[in-house]
């Protein structure tokens, strides 16, 4: 019995060195993420990850804000929300951050909120559903834009271009059951019939059987495709395999490199998707605002990495660059300022789009934001 | 006054929970306190499975998963309490358990391994596909429990990761409490010796089919409350926590630990669920690490690291 109680509490006393051994020393103004560098969403969070570090380390370099150098703390969750909400909590409770950046995907931005509105520090996350922003928490804020913007742009998109009965076919994962709920929500306001509605599973390696049957309704004039990862590519190469001559349509879930590499340029030919400025900044005009922005971080993203830059890094660029700028007009640490400065944030320029908060809106996009592009010849090229 | 084991695992547990508390900087250290007793209380019923009657299971996150979804979803729905709602999955868990380990539990070894994988895998694809119901792979909502509030209008002010260590830790005790009841009583006299031989123990007259689907049925129950005290903690869940990863957890947890003994299989808990924590600098090590841990206990230390570490300074003593 001895031994035993001598075992379990040196047990219990090695357990908490080894955590205290974790903590970290003070700096001036400390910064948490939690993102998913490693696990199924690395892919997100890796890029997410390099952008803070990068990013940090630059604006310390000039000076840091106020000032004051930033010190960030940042651990990966691996893309699990449960472990997503205990480093939420160990920002907020052990490290003591001013506010959190983060939150890859939907499920480990919904695991943080109760933690962030709990303590009252500002969260911004990057992650996709529009139920992180809406309805309003006070202290959540969110950089990506949401499905229903991407749809809305799509059907705008398919307004100029007099289409009015389409076919769709959606990925089941989280991401493609979001966006074709949403789609079908707003679908009627364009004037737009859907008349074929498919779907897919995540892992799935071939359509056609789906796609045969959208391309078999009658008068269909173009095929939405709301997916992420592989799906949209192998639906985009079973759409030339077919030999479909309808335009086919791709959500802003696929805008990178990878995915025309995945799908081959020559089936990828003429397929359009709402894109951010960060894909084609040599397209934008000189006078836009957003090219020195894009331009800016294209560089330094690629210089550092090697790797090429991708849509969600920026979704951390513009995180951190919305903290640091409320950071800035605060001109205080307080978290609950820090707050207040994020929902004044006003015309910031980032990488997805021009941000402008309000207490109703705590994206603070608007469709501008999305650029339609068009693949021709392996290339991205802006529609407009 | 001389202790009996069941006594002393339980005085070692309490005091553990009670005393640490202590030495916490920041109330952090209790959220990782409280994720360590809910995997304990999981844990516990891989021991009645894995320790006491010998069977294997890769597919228990599926009853965690069932637990943590009827929180969800059963006050939402059936306007039921978070807490009876906890019951109720303890319930369907545990007729669940008994309708699919009735046929599996005739199988042995790598088959009732990959049966109840099947039947893992099978929980988290319906969580992951009914999105009318369960809100698919994004996760849901889970409505507060209501106790802590209760507590503060009885003049008792915790804070959220407070009273979730207070409340875990006592469901910790109860588990364990119960699982070393089971342990002495004849129910596990026979589990044991169904463990030991199948073909013995039948022979004695021990109701084989029953012994086994009973302790089935109880750990199920465990995963089923585990889950649904993750969910109602986290107030949001998603299908990972029915998960085939967070079925082998459990395993690794309950073997690293010594799957023979209750405390040896939270102290497995324990490790396991520090290990991230106190590794997020090696995070991109984690793994292998983990890996590594993993096979030098099974290698060196087959009975699980607790029992070894306590036969070791036993041998030394004498």
């Amino acid at each position: 019995m001895k031994t035993l109680t001598t075992t379990a509490s040196a047990t219990a006393l090695a357990t908490l060195m080894a955590l205290g051994l974790a903590g970290t020393a003070m700096a001036e103004i400390k910064i948490g993420a939690s993102v998913s560098e490693t696990g199924p969403a690395a892919f997100l969070g890796d890029p997410e990850a390099k952008t803070l570090k990068m990013l940090v380390e630059d604006i310390n370099a000039n000076g840091g804000v106020n000032g004051e150098k930033i010190e960030l703390v940042i651990y990966d969750d691996g893309g699990d929300p449960n472990k997503a909400r205990t480093f939420a909590t160990r920002l907020v409770e052990d490290d003591e951050v001013v506010a959190i950046v983060g939150g890859t995907t939907t499920g480990t931005s919904m695991a943080i909120i109760p933690v962030a509105e709990d303590a009252e520090v500002p969260f911004i996350s990057l992650a996709g559903a529009i139920e992180i922003i809406d309805p309003v928490k006070p202290f959540v804020f969110k950089t990506p834009h949401t499905d229903r913007m991407a749809c809305a742009k799509i059907f705008e998109d398919m307004q100029k271009r007099e289409i009015t009965k389409i076919g769709m076919i959606s990925g089941t994962d989280g991401f493609g059951a979001s966006m074709r709920n949403q789609c079908l929500s707003i679908v009627g306001d364009y004037g737009i019939e859907v008349l074929a509605d498919e779907s897919y599973g995540p892992q799935d390696a071939d359509m056609t059987p789906q796609l045969t049957n959208v391309k078999g309704s009658d008068g269909i004039q173009a095929i939405l495709n709301p997916g992420f990862g592989q799906g949209p590519s192998i639906v985009t190469r079973n759409y030339a395999q077919l030999a479909i001559d309808l335009p086919l349509y791709q959500s802003h879930g696929v805008a990178s490199k990878g995915f025309i590499e995945l799908a081959g340029a020559e089936a990828a030919e003429g397929v359009r998707l709402p894109g951010n400025a960060l894909l084609v900044p040599d397209l934008l005009a000189e006078d836009d605002p957003q090219k020195p922005v894009v331009t800016a971080y294209k560089t330094m993203f690629e210089d550092k990495t090697g790797t090429p830059v991708g849509t969600f890094g920026g979704y951390a660029h513009d995180g951190l660059r919305i903290l640091v700028d409320a950071i800035t007009r605060a001109g205080s640490t307080e978290p609950v300022a820090i707050r207040d400065a994020i929902e004044a944030t006003s015309g910031l320029v980032g990488t997805t789009g021009i941000y402008t908060m309000s207490p109703e809106d705590h994206l603070g996009l608007d469709l501008s934001a999305f650029r339609m592009l068009e693949i021709r010849n392996g290339e991205w090229t802006l529609v407009e | 006054m001389k202790l009996s084991n069941k006594q002393a695992t339980l005085l070692v547990l309490a005091l553990l929970i009670a005393i640490t508390p202590f030495f916490f900087p920041s109330s952090y250290y209790y959220r990782v306190g409280s994720l360590i007793f809910v995997n304990g209380i999981a844990v516990t019923g891989m021991v009645i499975l894995i320790g006491y009657a010998g069977q294997i299971s890769l597919g228990h996150a599926g009853f965690a998963g069932i637990g943590a979804y009827t929180c969800a979803l059963a006050p939402v729905h059936l306007g039921l309490h978070p807490g009876l709602a906890l019951v109720l999955g303890a319930v369907i868990s545990a007729a669940m358990a008994w309708l699919i380990g009735r046929p599996i539990l005739r199988l042995k070894g790598y088959y009732l391994g990959v049966a109840t994988l099947g039947f893992g895998i099978l929980v988290s694809m319906v969580l992951a596909n009914e999105r009318d119901i369960t809100r698919g792979p994004d996760g849901i909502e889970v409505p507060d429990l209501g106790l802590r509030g209760l507590l503060k209008d009885m003049g008792l002010n915790l804070n959220n990761s407070e009273f979730w260590y207070g409340f875990t830790g006592l469901a910790l005790l109860l588990g364990a409490w119960l699982a070393l009841n089971l342990f002495n009583s004849p129910t596990g006299r026979a589990l044991r010796a169904l463990h030991g031989s199948e073909i013995a123990a039948r022979t004695v007259g021990v109701d084989v089919a029953r012994l086994k689907l009973q302790a089935f049925v109880i750990s199920a129950v465990y995963a089923s409350v585990s889950g649904s005290l993750l969910a109602l903690q986290n107030k949001f869940i998603t299908p990972d926590v029915a998960g085939y990863m967070h079925s082998i957890e459990m395993v690794t947890m309950a073997v690293l630990g010594g799957a023979g003994s209750v405390l040896g299989a939270i102290f497995g808990a324990g490790i396991l669920t520090m290990l991230p924590q106190v590794l997020t600098v090696f995070a991109e090590y984690e793994q292998l690490m983990l890996g590594l841990v993993m096979m030098l206990v099974m290698i060196f230390m087959r009975e699980g690291l607790l029992p070894s570490v306590l036969r070791l300074i036993r041998g030394r003593g004498e």
